[in-house]
């Protein structure tokens, strides 16, 4: 990848390997109530990365991260302004297929939500409500467990209960269900966070694999797990974006002192 | 030091007080079952549940007001059950506090405060005469109806309400619609608790005399349709009981109703302890 | 998709919507019934006559109003206390093998049909008061009694839950301060737990005040001015549930009129303990 420090440019730079522009974030602010959890974010998500979204608690990680695919319309008492473009269109605009919206644009919380059903139909949920035919389905569910990588360690047991799942196999399996609605952009919200080292490890091994498909926009759950995956980062902090740019840059040489100071603050 | 000596006489007095009331709670219950089914057992044998009653019930047994009661119970199940889970739906999952919702709470709420000789009243001069069904099982069942269904709503709601955001949140991010949501991800997990509210509605049913006696009549001859006028056991019993027609009879009457409530409730019961540990 | 999520909507609405218009169908059809005739012989004459004759067109049902009066006061006056008791005893002290009963033996109170109790009331307790303390034994003692018991498992279970939700720390800052046990309950939980303790009263109140077949077979049913506890009584229930089989024309009127003062009561007891719990939720 190319690095450019001009990521909020409008055009292409000069030898700059070019990539899709998935999603774009533009002067987007979101207010619960009164607070205003987002402040006037400008953001690109391009295809084929993972871009990572880190920072504190309560940064506005989250907030921005349900809006991409418009979870938070169910908040109480939410508003934004500004606008978020999936390939050029606004996902605001009224006339959006609120559930086509979800299918492009999947999302893995961070901690695992298996529903109380078996295997394959935790998997098969989100191709189900689109009214998918049997055997069509056995083949999605397959081919997402694979790519998900639980499929060698669930293929003989898909009818027991997920619930009975490891929390790293429920989380892997929570991808393999947004996975199987083919969507376009994976956005994933510290999906380690409850997770064992060596879980953790597999989903991040998983994640990459995912890279060549999708768009790929990450909460980290810390700062390690940012620098091991990302391609580019974005630092967060009480509701702005502060910093942009490749991850190998963000996590070495920030150029921004609040940054650094988080960046180091956490290394010790 | 006599004041703190007082303080700790005064809190044994109240604590043998509160133990004396625990007890006798518990005493009038026993004392009640025991009464009625050390006189009403001895009488239930195969014949007394298989035979209808003869010379208005000094004889035979209760098969016409058990098949009245078990009449009126479906009736009344199969029209409240979607009517009440409708209701807890779009209340749980359609609106937020809003006029609407409170209005429809508060409009349930109240509903479940209305004695049953008000809903028998009611019935009387709505389905019985206004809409000309006449003392029936059908008008005895929607009367029964609008009785559980505040039961029904309010158990619906909280199964709706113990169920983990998640979910909703899962299956919204999966592309599905509100519909689609409250169908598969919703109402299945919601099952033991709407069950629950069903079996006690049952129960309440099975008891219930008042509203009953104005709307289904009080008929012993065998049912043969929806309009057929009919006796539940409750009301069996209290007409034995109370024209003094044979205390035998209504001894083994009481018996089989208080064994049938015992069972129905020890379903629910036992429903909802298992719903509970199943949840926590 | 959009117009069927709509639509789906729509139906839930109306099913929400008939549910609770069941509320005021019963109260349209009630109070048409009844209004025209109180209106007829004028709201004074039906309210505070004193004679219940209608073969003769007398319509006055104060003795019923007063005999509704006493025994839901005696009722309160048994139930009260005795609920508290088990309400506090089920939270506050718990001792588990007693718990275990009781609680079993609170829901089974709440599941024994009314003719039930009526039936024990009077094979039991109303020969009982007949040979003890004199009169007919069908009386308001007899029937405040039972309805004492009836309504506890109301008055139990929604104090238990307004003790329940309370803080923690009220009771070890009772504690803390060095109140004993009982002295905490007294002075602090039952006091917080106000509200939601009187909302129970209130509906236990609109139970007591709506039973029908428990009273019919034991209050005696004399349409009189009862004087003494050991008189026998009619109610407002009682004088629908007894006369309605046969009641016709003006009569018949006579007795929805009499279900339009229950109803209001009831609704009055309802709506202010409606009011008194949704305090205690905020």
């Amino acid at each position: 990848m190319g690095c450019s420090t001009d990521i909020f440019g409008t055009g292409l730079k000069g030898d700059l390997v070019v990539q899709e522009k998935k999603m774009m974030v533009q002067d987007f602010s979101f207010y619960y109530d009164s607070f205003q959890a987002l402040k006037n974010i400008n953001l690109d998500f391009r295809s084929n990365e993972i871009f990572t979204l880190f920072g504190p608690a309560r940064s506005g990680k989250t907030t921005l991260l349900k809006s991409l695919n418009r979870l938070t319309d169910f908040i109480y008492g939410a508003r934004h302004s500004g606008t978020i473009l999936l390939d050029g269109k606004d996902i605001y605009d009224p006339k959006w297929n609120l559930t086509q919206l979800r299918r492009r644009v999947g999302i893995v919380f961070d901690l695992p939500t298996p529903l109380p059903m078996s295997i394959f139909d935790n998997v098969a949920y989100g191709p189900k409500l689109s009214g998918k035919t049997k055997t069509s389905l056995k083949n999605m569910v397959e081919k997402a467990l694979r790519s998900a990588v639980l499929w060698e360690e669930v293929k003989d047991r898909l009818n027991t209960s997920a619930l009975r799942l490891s929390g790293g196999q429920q989380q892997r399996l929570c991808i393999a269900r947004v996975l199987a609605l083919e969507p376009e952009v994976l956005l994933l919200d510290e999906p380690c966070s409850g997770l064992d080292p060596i879980s953790t490890t597999s989903i991040e091994e998983t994640l990459v694999q995912l890279k060549k498909e999708y768009t790929i926009i990450l909460v980290p759950h810390n700062i390690q797990q940012a620098s091991r995956v990302a391609d580019r980062a974005g630092f967060f902090l009480n509701g702005e974006l502060v910093e942009v740019g490749p991850a190998y840059q963000i996590f070495t040489g920030p150029k921004d002192r609040r940054t650094e100071d988080y960046i180091t603050g956490r290394f010790g | 030091m006599r004041s703190n000596r007082l303080r700790y006489v005064t809190q044994s007095v109240a604590k043998i007080l509160i133990w004396i009331a625990a007890l006798s709670t518990i005493a009038v219950m026993i004392l009640i079952l025991f009464q009625i089914l050390r006189e009403g057992l001895p009488i239930l044998r195969l014949s007394f549940f298989t035979q209808s009653p003869k010379s208005m019930g000094r004889e035979g047994g209760i098969l016409t007001p058990i098949i009245g009661t078990v009449a009126l119970t479906v009736v009344a199940i199969i029209v409240a059950t979607p009517l009440g889970v409708g209701t807890a739906v779009f209340l749980r999952e359609y609106t937020r506090e809003s006029r609407i919702s409170r209005v429809i709470r508060f409009g349930t709420d109240c509903l479940a405060g209305v004695p049953s000789i008000i809903f028998g009243l009611f019935g009387f001069v709505f389905f019985v005469i206004y809409l000309n069904m006449g003392w029936s099982i059908l008008s005895g069942g929607l009367t029964l109806a609008a009785m559980i269904l505040p039961t029904i709503i309010c158990t619906t709601e909280e199964a709706i309400k113990a169920i983990p955001y998640s979910f909703r949140e899962v299956s919204y991010s999966l592309g599905g619609t509100k519909w689609q949501t409250v169908t598969r991800a919703i109402l299945p997990n919601a099952l033991p608790g709407i069950f629950t509210g069903i079996i006690l509605s049952v129960g309440r049913s099975i008891g219930e005399t008042a509203a009953i006696i104005l709307t289904a009549g009080s008929s012993l001859v065998m049912p043969t349709s929806l309009f057929s006028p009919i006796r539940t056991m409750a009301v069996h019993f209290y007409i034995l009981a109370r024209e003094g027609i044979s205390m035998e009879m209504a001894y083994g009457t009481g018996a089989a109703l208080i064994l049938l409530v015992l069972f129905v409730n020890t379903i629910a019961n036992g429903l909802l302890n298992r719903y509970i540990r199943h949840r926590s | 998709m959009e117009i069927k999520e709509k639509l789906i909507e729509k139906i839930l609405l109306f099913i929400a919507l008939s549910s609770i218009s069941i509320l005021a169908l019963i109260a349209f059809f009630i109070f048409g019934e009844g209004l025209p005739f109180i209106w007829k012989i004028g709201p004074h004459a039906f309210l505070l006559g004193e004679r219940w004759v209608p073969s003769h067109g007398e319509f006055g049902i104060l003795p019923m109003i007063v005999g509704s009066f006493w025994v839901t006061l005696g009722a309160l006056l048994l139930g009260i206390p005795l609920g508290l008791a088990c309400a506090i005893f089920l939270c506050e002290w718990t001792p588990p093998l007693a718990a275990t009963f009781l609680r079993p033996a609170i829901q089974l109170l709440a599941a024994i049909p009314s003719v039930i109790y009526g039936f024990w009331g009077l094979v039991v307790l109303v020969p009982l008061v007949r040979t003890y303390l004199g009169g007919p034994g069908l009386s308001i003692l007899s029937g405040s009694v039972i309805l004492g018991f009836m309504i506890l498992p109301t008055i139990i279970s929604i104090s238990e839950d307004a003790l329940r939700a309370l803080p923690p720390y009220y009771k070890a800052g009772g504690l803390a301060l060095g109140a004993t046990h009982w002295q905490t309950i007294w002075r602090v939980l039952i006091p917080a737990a106000r509200s939601g303790i009187v909302a129970s009263i209130i509906l236990g109140m609109g139970r007591a005040i709506g039973e029908t077949m428990a009273m019919i077979m034991i209050l005696g049913n004399a349409v009189k001015m009862p004087s003494s506890f050991l008189d026998s009584a009619r109610t407002l229930t009682t004088n629908i549930g007894i006369e309605m089989g046969y009641a016709s024309g003006s009569h018949r009127q006579a007795l929805f009129a009499t279900g339009v003062i229950l109803f209001f009561i009831i609704m009055i007891l309802n709506s202010s303990a409606i009011v008194l719990s949704r305090r205690r939720v905020e």
